[in-house]
């Protein structure tokens, strides 16, 4: 091939033995390439989002079926009824969309599966980007569901593929949980064959994937028998490997990243002749046998994980369990050896092993300890996450709040899952109050807005993205229609899921694999439950100021406001800024302006920065996506813009 | 001037969400798998994609896998895309021996735009690298990139750099050829351009 032509190669490379840099969520997606996936489905949520846009790539050329789903329960029930018909399926979501799922996974353990059926979890450890930081693995033990953990990017191609094996061989979803740093870390992957096989579809309505509640029961008991067989299978599984001495003098269990950090830790401190490292692959059920050999040879006992304490548990209850007739010490997150919340790093494995052992261990000279403490504390400043320049929501924030300040009767907005969930902060001058789960914007202001009767006076806003809108809002809107509650909902339509990278919804024409499909449209869909629709362009701030506030002084009932104006990160990349945009020097005053810097200090859009030379306002050219709303703020009209050809 | 015999070679990049460190951190993983080393990335990404912090730690050996994130002070190379988290990054994990490349156009952070907080003065920033590291390099990438044009081939220029300052075991020139895989016909040029004039850079600057 001439230069220029190769492509790099991709999870779909017909490459067999050959090493290509993998994201983990990527060799994922190779995994069940490798195992003759048929159908993916998932609803999109960092770290888990890229199953779907990498598979949705290549899904015509494997004849797959690829969806984005309109929630993550939507999802596992169309991977779910694939896999009843015979066709292996994966599902991908974060922590919090497992909550989403959970109902129909609940009945999904207890009915069985047919093939493989795969559900790919993305924790999201030190919560980077989500509102909680649970631990899916509980999810594990609490259905009696197999779990994996892969600890590098080729195990997370390898058990992903060996995943929908074990499903198909006890019947039963099998869940692969990544954290962060494996699903968006990236390493080499040797890839595997890709198989010539083509599943084909078929319903056996001699089976019945509906539990008789009569033996539910029994239907429970058998879930145990089965995850003593899985245990036996996971005591031989190559997933779980130990390095170190025969007799260590500490013990390192630990899953996930856990196993690189504790390596490199072991490695750091010239520790390998005293520590030993057991690499669990296998968490749930735990390979029983295989642990209790393990402990039988040590007994300084120190877990590392990501999370919770879920493995350190249960081996805790596995060595009570032996009656070994001794006792270990156990070190973890129990004892503040690992911290019981945010990210683990190989810092703190180093500083866990060396307090164990006894040992000092400093990274840097004192000297440079010393300078490095000093320039930290006295240049660095933190760095917070805010709306991007031309972001429309900044603008739609900047509106409420003159809207709710020209009402004046202390207006409520509750807030919702999105890039505006930031609005609870600075960047959306601290407009919304509650944020909890995707939808739930609508439920709490639908909420609000029955407090009439015990003095509740404040008008009630609620706001929600497009994609949230579909994701879970609408029973509640429907709910708010039929109890006739008061309040706004503000439809925040940027369109696409722009939060986790501009994935499709059914309110975009286009599906998973570019193809054009059905729209859903949300005004007619508020329409058809006779709720009043208003839409208002977010850029054009009088407007929709005036909008808002005319219907805030309107009458009873919920009503919708959908504010419409493409993410502007999407429009930028497209098509360059919509306008070009200057602070005419002539006309800012700058500090002598009666203003006090009012464009940067209070409409905070970091296109827009003050020269500390000039004492005037100016444009960043490196970052402005010129939306020209900045014109509309500036009191004295100092900003000019001008469309661009 | 390189790290041949160092393993493993630990190197930083960092910058503001949204000006892609993560596609230089693949473009410099993918052309070192081809060359036989075991790569482990580290990124953080999804709402530092808003304005945060961004990191993807490149761990390069010749032996083994090693972990996504790097140990304190150990980072022998950190790239920057933003002043101040170039030096954010080397008070985290430099060391006497750590080598900085970094952009000089500073981002203001969300408390400088509203007033809260005062952005260091760039020469204090390069006092602060100078006394941290053992060599920097400074450059104005993201005035070149807009000179062209296009404020976003900032980390086109940077990773021209990178290769330029021949620290790392790649071949320029087979880096090059790796390099031109990743991009469109359309866009090609513009970004062999920008990478050479990353090149030129740090020539022009040593």
């Amino acid at each position: 091939m001439a230069k220029g032509e190769e492509k790099t190669l991709g999870i779909d490379a017909d490459k067999p033995g050959k090493a290509i840099l993998l994201m983990g969520v990527e060799a994922i997606a190779r995994g069940a390439l490798e195992a003759g996936v048929g159908v993916a489905t998932a609803y999109p949520g960092t770290p888990s989002s890229e199953l779907i846009d990498r598979l949705s790539k290549v899904a015509k050329k494997f004849n797959m079926y690829v969806e984005w789903s309109i929630n993550e329960k939507v999802a596992l029930e169309i991977a779910g009824a694939a896999s009843i018909s015979g066709v292996r399926a994966i599902t991908a979501m974060k922590q919090n969309g497992l909550s989403v799922a959970l109902d129909f996974l609940s009945g999904l353990a207890y009915t069985g599966i047919n093939k493989g059926l795969v559900l790919m979890v993305g924790d999201d450890a030190g919560a980077l980007s989500s509102s909680n930081e649970q631990d899916s693995r509980h999810i594990a033990r609490m259905l009696d569901l197999p779990l994996l953990e892969p600890a590098t990017y080729q195990e997370a191609k390898d058990m992903a593929k060996w995943a929908f094996e074990l499903s198909e061989k006890f019947s039963t979803v099998c869940i692969l949980r990544g954290t962060t740093r494996i699903l968006h870390g990236r390493g080499n992957v040797t890839l595997g064959e890709l198989p010539e096989a083509k599943p084909e579809a078929v319903f056996d309505t001699s089976r019945s994937y509906a539990p008789d509640i009569t033996f539910v029961t029994k239907i429970h008991a058998n879930l145990h028998k089965s995850l003593t067989k899985i245990s036996r299978v996971y005591d031989a599984s190559p997933f779980n490997e130990y390095a170190g001495p025969e007799n260590p003098e500490l013990l390192v269990i630990t899953s996930g990243t856990g196993w690189l950090y504790s390596s490199e830790a072991v490695k750091v401190l010239s520790a390998q002749k005293r520590v030993g490292i057991l690499k669990l692959g296998t968490t749930w059920p735990l390979p029983n046998k295989l642990v209790a050999g393990y402990l039988m040879g040590a007994e300084k006992v120190l877990v590392v994980e990501e999370v919770d304490a879920f493995l350190e548990n249960n081996i805790k209850e596995r060595a009570a369990d032996l009656r070994a007739g001794r006792t270990w010490t156990f070190f973890g997150k129990a004892t503040g050896h690992i911290a019981s919340f945010g990210e683990i790093n190989p810092d703190k494995v180093i500083n866990a092993i060396s307090r164990i052992l006894g040992r000092k261990y400093r990274a840097r000279t004192s000297a440079y300890e010393k300078m490095r403490n000093d320039i930290a504390g006295s240049l660095l400043i933190p760095r917070e996450l805010q709306f991007c320049a031309g972001c429309p929501h900044r603008a739609t924030f900047w509106s409420i709040k003159d809207a709710l300040r020209l009402d004046g009767r202390g207006g409520v907005v509750a807030g919702d899952i999105g890039c505006y969930s930031m609005a609870q902060g600075a960047t959306g001058y601290s407009q919304t109050k509650t944020c909890h789960a995707m939808g739930s914007g609508v439920g709490v202001a639908s909420g609000l807005g029955k407090l009439k009767q015990f003095g509740f006076r404040q008008p009630v806003l609620t706001v929600c993205g497009d994609s949230t809108f579909f994701h879970a809002s609408i029973p509640a809107l429907i709910n708010s229609v039929h109890n006739e509650s008061d309040f706004i909902l503000l439809l925040l339509d940027n369109s696409g899921t722009a939060m986790t990278g501009f994935q499709p919804h059914p309110g975009i024409d286009r599906n998973a694999i570019g193809d054009s499909a059905p729209r859903v449209d949300a005004e007619k869909l508020c329409k058809a439950l006779d709720i009043p629709v208003t839409i208002v362009d977010p850029y054009d701030v009088k407007q929709t100021r005036d909008e808002f506030l005319n219907i805030l002084q309107g009458g009873n009932g919920p009503k919708v406001v959908i504010c419409k104006r493409e993410c502007a990160l999407i429009r930028a990349t497209r098509e360059g800024a919509l306008f070009k945009v200057k602070v005419n020097p002539d006309k800012c005053l700058g500090e002598k302006c009666g203003c006090n810097r009012y464009c940067t200090r209070v409409f905070g859009c970091p296109g827009i920065r003050w020269d500390r030379d000039t004492k005037k306002a100016e444009i960043d050219e490196a970052v402005c996506n010129g939306c020209g709303v900045c014109v509309h703020v500036c009191p004295r009209s100092a900003i000019d813009r001008e469309a661009r050809p | 001037m390189n790290l041949e015999k160092k393993d493993p070679i630990s190197l930083i990049i960092t910058g503001v969400g949204g000006q892609g460190n993560i596609l230089i951190s693949r473009l410099i993983g993918q052309a070192l798998v081809d060359e036989g080393y075991s790569i482990t990335i580290g990124e953080t990404y999804g709402a530092s994609q808003r304005g945060g912090s961004v990191a993807s730690h490149v761990r390069i050996s010749k032996k083994t896998a090693y972990s996504p994130l790097t140990p304190e002070g150990c980072a022998d190379i950190i790239l920057g895309l933003e002043p101040l988290e170039s030096l954010r990054i080397l008070t985290l994990f430099g060391n006497e021996s750590s080598f900085v490349i970094t952009n000089t156009r500073p981002i203001h952070t969300m408390a400088v735009v509203i007033g809260d907080a005062e952005y260091p003065r760039l020469e204090t920033i390069k006092d602060g690298i100078a006394k941290l590291s053992q060599k920097a390099w400074y450059i104005d990438a993201s005035k070149i990139a807009l000179d062209m044009g296009i404020p976003l081939l900032t980390n086109i220029i940077m990773t021209g750099a990178l290769v330029g300052a021949g620290l790392l075991p790649i071949d320029k020139d087979r880096f090059k050829d790796r390099f031109r895989m990743n991009f469109k016909k359309e866009q090609l040029a513009l970004n062999v351009k920008a990478f050479e004039m990353g090149i030129a850079e740090v020539g022009a600057v040593h």
